[in-house]
């Protein structure tokens, strides 16, 4: 059922695959999930839905452990042997005016469906997308295409600006903007709904917890947000960056690092043999 | 023949053994004990555990049949009401239902309804080595279709008499494994997962087609549904999703709802790490919330992941406790340590965000409430602390509510359960609801028998149109 048609390495560690899933491609929004499991005693992993074209999805992630190696290493022709959704609320797509997206290293690819939409709807789109260096960049054509202007910063400054998107943002909010959307590393959505607070300009973060089931029955992936559990899988995964206690999730996002290495390890040694 | 009055017991693992291991606990009936259990059986004219079985199983004809050791003819009777002995014979909170009116408990033990329902479901299983091959009879198929939301025992019960009426049922179930509650939540110790597998495989060989990986509401919603064809929707999608106590430091990384414990466990096998791919923190000191059969499960299966203390804190007394007195009493044996009469007030953490330590406070009872159990009241300055690297929270679930949210027109209770009336139906012409997701959480037999009661009225519905 869940053929990987197309497969892209789009950088170091950075994987594009393009899945047939008839049941979620024609209902898919921007700022929906899939969780999808590699293998018969596979982990169930939440990924982004970073494009749809009639039957087919578009994942880009980025390897990190097992369950994103494993992935990486299936081929075209392939087939996936879970993949659940869409799951998740879309994203509050409406005409807000001038909005910036602020995209992060593999969160740049979450960040495309949402500006294509937020231009479409008829808002003036900046995005900053930030890269590690020149290597790591990808989709900044298709970012270009979803926006009216686009800042590209790397943190060596190989390519476009040096520096963190955050350094990009602080110039732009010099300018009247009405909304933020951000995705990327958790400690990099902070800093931003950091800065925004201090301006007061509304900013939306799509968490990135850990999660089990994804519907709403499990809590794996809850977060504090103003003071209140929630669920990412079911009342996210976008909220309020004002209001998320970011550093519970990071904290939360370490629980199993002990035996994400025990399983990687085991992987590279299986692997090697 | 004199009558016996205690009830002929069924063997066991012994709690040192099976505390570090996650086979089965009891290892059910040789033919000699269930011929001689089966014949406590007075074969009483009234026949009150009848009434007592929410799916009315003709309990005295199956007994009757095992006495005379025509196995075949004991599970035909069985599965004239219940198609799942296997489970409910392992799970049933006998005590409360049919064997709370037996005749001969009036003298001596009730007869032991639920190991004689288990005892025919074994010999079954272990004839058909694993594989059920039964044929029943079908009337022509009408060419209707009906969708089934979730997989647990209210949807399994539900698509077999559709079927049966000779119609396609097609069950959507968001997880990638059938089952429901049976599958993820339950654990292996208490109900084996090839029973539950067997029965699923037994549906599909009926004709009830599974799609796993769909979820309703978010892949399609019911109105989709109907657009696709299906002539009636029902839904038994369950009370899965898990309530929190709110209090301080619930988020700290060590602290599980008993689902996502139980799903990691059962469903994942986490057990299996790394083996299997989904990691669980393996607690040494832990600390399960609650009193009914969830806690007990969560408790016991801590201790098989490696627990060296398992605390059980539940805030009533051992009398008011929802499980059924067999956990209570295989969690005992194991040394589950029982903290009764407290209440968890807050967890406190260490730098690195893991929980070391809950906070309780000591609990009296007070008046009778609603439910007429006696409410809990707290004692003041009695908070006492206890050292811990793991906690289950396992008060309660609700409705899901995915369903409710995404279907304009159901109507919706107080607590998110789907309102629907004693025959199933619901606020929505043509869809029908049962089971957990209806009477919030309860019990696998009143599940299964919500979803043959919704049948009937679907094979109603579709006939006349009403
Ligand atoms: C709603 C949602 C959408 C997501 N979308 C994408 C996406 O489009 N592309 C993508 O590459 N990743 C995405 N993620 C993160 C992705 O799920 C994890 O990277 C993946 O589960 C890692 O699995 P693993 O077994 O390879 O690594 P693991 O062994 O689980 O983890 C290895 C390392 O990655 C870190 N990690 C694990 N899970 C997460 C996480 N959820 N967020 C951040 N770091 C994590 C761990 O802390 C650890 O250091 C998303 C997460 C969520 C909740
Ligand atoms: C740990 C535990 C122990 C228990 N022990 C006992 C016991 O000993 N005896 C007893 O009688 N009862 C026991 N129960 C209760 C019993 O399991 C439930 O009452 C029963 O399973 C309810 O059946 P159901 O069919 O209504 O729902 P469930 O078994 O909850 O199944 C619902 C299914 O629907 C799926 N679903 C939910 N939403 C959607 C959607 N939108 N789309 C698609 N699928 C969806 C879920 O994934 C799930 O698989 C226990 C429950 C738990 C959690």
């Amino acid at each position: 059922m869940f053929k990987i048609v197309r497969k892209n390495i789009l950088g170091p560690e950075i994987v594009q695959m393009e899945i047939e899933a008839k049941n979620i491609a024609p209902v898919a929004k921007p700022g929906q999930f899939v969780i999808l499991i590699v293998h018969e005693k596979g982990e169930r992993i939440p990924l982004t839905i970073a494009d749809r074209d009639n039957d087919l999805i578009t994942i880009v992630f980025q390897v990190v452990g097992k369950t994103t190696t494993l992935l990486a290493k299936l081929a075209e022709g392939d087939f996936l042997c879970n993949v659940v959704g869409p799951l998740g609320n879309p994203t509050d797509i409406e005409t807000f005016g001038r909005v910036i997206c602020v995209g992060g290293g593999i969160g740049i690819a979450p960040v495309y469906p949402i500006a294509r939409a937020l231009k479409k709807k008829g808002n003036e789109v900046i995005s900053i997308i930030g890269y590690r260096s020149k290597d790591y960049v990808f989709w900044e054509e298709k970012i270009r295409s979803a926006s009216h202007r686009v800042i590209v910063t790397t943190n060596d400054g190989s390519y476009g600006f040096k520096g963190f998107v955050t350094d990009a943002l602080k110039e732009m909010l010099n300018e009247h903007i009405d909304r933020v959307f951000t995705i990327g590393p958790t400690i990099m959505m902070r800093e931003v709904s950091k800065l925004t607070k201090e301006r007061n300009i509304k900013t939306v973060a799509s968490l990135n917890s850990l999660m089990v089931c994804g519907m709403g029955m499990c809590g794996t992936c809850r977060v504090r947000v103003g003071g209140e559990t929630k669920f990412t899988c079911f009342d996210g995964p976008d909220f309020d960056g004002h209001l998320v206690d970011f550093d519970e999730l990071i904290k939360r996002l370490d629980t199993y690092k002990e035996e994400e290495r025990i399983s990687l390890e085991t992987l590279r040694k299986e692997i090697q043999i | 023949m004199k009558l016996i009055k205690e009830q002929i017991p069924m063997k066991e693992q012994p709690p040192e053994v099976r505390k570090k291991n996650f086979e089965e606990v009891p290892l059910g009936y040789t033919k000699e004990e269930a011929i001689l259990e089966a014949s406590r059986c007075i074969q009483c004219p009234v026949h009150p555990c009848v009434s007592g079985c929410p799916v009315h199983v003709d309990i005295p004809a199956f007994i009757k049949a095992i006495k005379e050791d025509k196995l075949q003819s004991a599970i035909d009777i069985m599965n004239e009401t219940n198609l799942l002995p296997g489970v409910t014979g392992r799970i049933c909170p006998q005590e409360d239902q049919c064997q709370a009116l037996c005749v001969v408990g009036k003298v001596g033990d009730p007869v032991s309804i639920g190991r004689l329902e288990r005892y025919i479901a074994d010999w079954e299983f272990n004839k058909n080595q694993g594989k059920k091959r039964v044929s029943i009879s079908k009337i022509d198929p009408t060419g209707r279709s009906v969708a089934l939301i979730g997989s647990g025992p209210a949807s399994l019960s539900c698509s077999v008499d559709l079927v049966k009426m000779g119609y396609s049922a097609t069950i959507f179930e968001a997880f990638h494994k059938g089952g429901g509650v049976l599958t993820y939540g339950i654990p292996e110790f208490r109900l084996p997962k090839r029973i539950v597998n067997y029965e699923i495989c037994f549906l599909q060989e009926l004709g009830v087609s599974f799609v796993f990986d769909f979820l309703v509401g978010r892949t399609a919603t019911i109105e989709d549904l109907f657009k696709r064809g299906f002539s009636a929707v029902f839904i038994g999608s369950g009370a899965g999703a898990p309530q929190f106590m709110r209090i301080e430091g619930e988020n700290l990384d060590g602290i599980y709802s008993a689902n996502e414990y139980l799903t990691r466990v059962n469903l994942m096998k986490a057990f299996k790490f790394p083996e299997f791919d989904t990691p669980i923190k393996k607690g040494k000191r832990v600390a399960v919330i609650g009193g009914g059969n969830v806690a007990m499960d969560a408790a016991r299966t801590s201790l098989r992941m490696g627990a060296e203390h398992v605390y059980l804190i539940y805030r009533r007394s051992r009398n008011e406790m929802p499980a059924r007195v067999e956990e209570v009493v295989h969690a005992e044996e194991e040394g589950i340590e029982f903290m009764l009469l407290t209440n968890p007030v807050k967890y406190i953490g260490d730098e690195k965000g893991f929980v070391k330590q809950v906070e309780c406070l000591r609990m009296t009872l007070g008046e009778e409430d609603a439910s007429g159990r006696k409410r809990p009241v707290p004692i003041e300055g009695s908070e006492f602390r206890i050292d811990i690297d793991q906690a289950i929270v396992a008060i309660g679930t609700l409705p899901n509510p995915i369903i409710s949210i995404t279907t304009p027109g159901l109507s919706i209770g107080r607590q998110g359960e789907i309102l629907a009336d004693a025959d199933g139906n619901t606020s929505i012409k043509g869809v029908f609801a049962g089971g957990d997701i209806v009477t919030g959480s309860a019990t696998v037999i009143t599940a299964m028998g919500a979803g043959r009661t919704a049948a009937a009225s679907i094979d109603r519905y579709l006939k006349e149109g009403s």
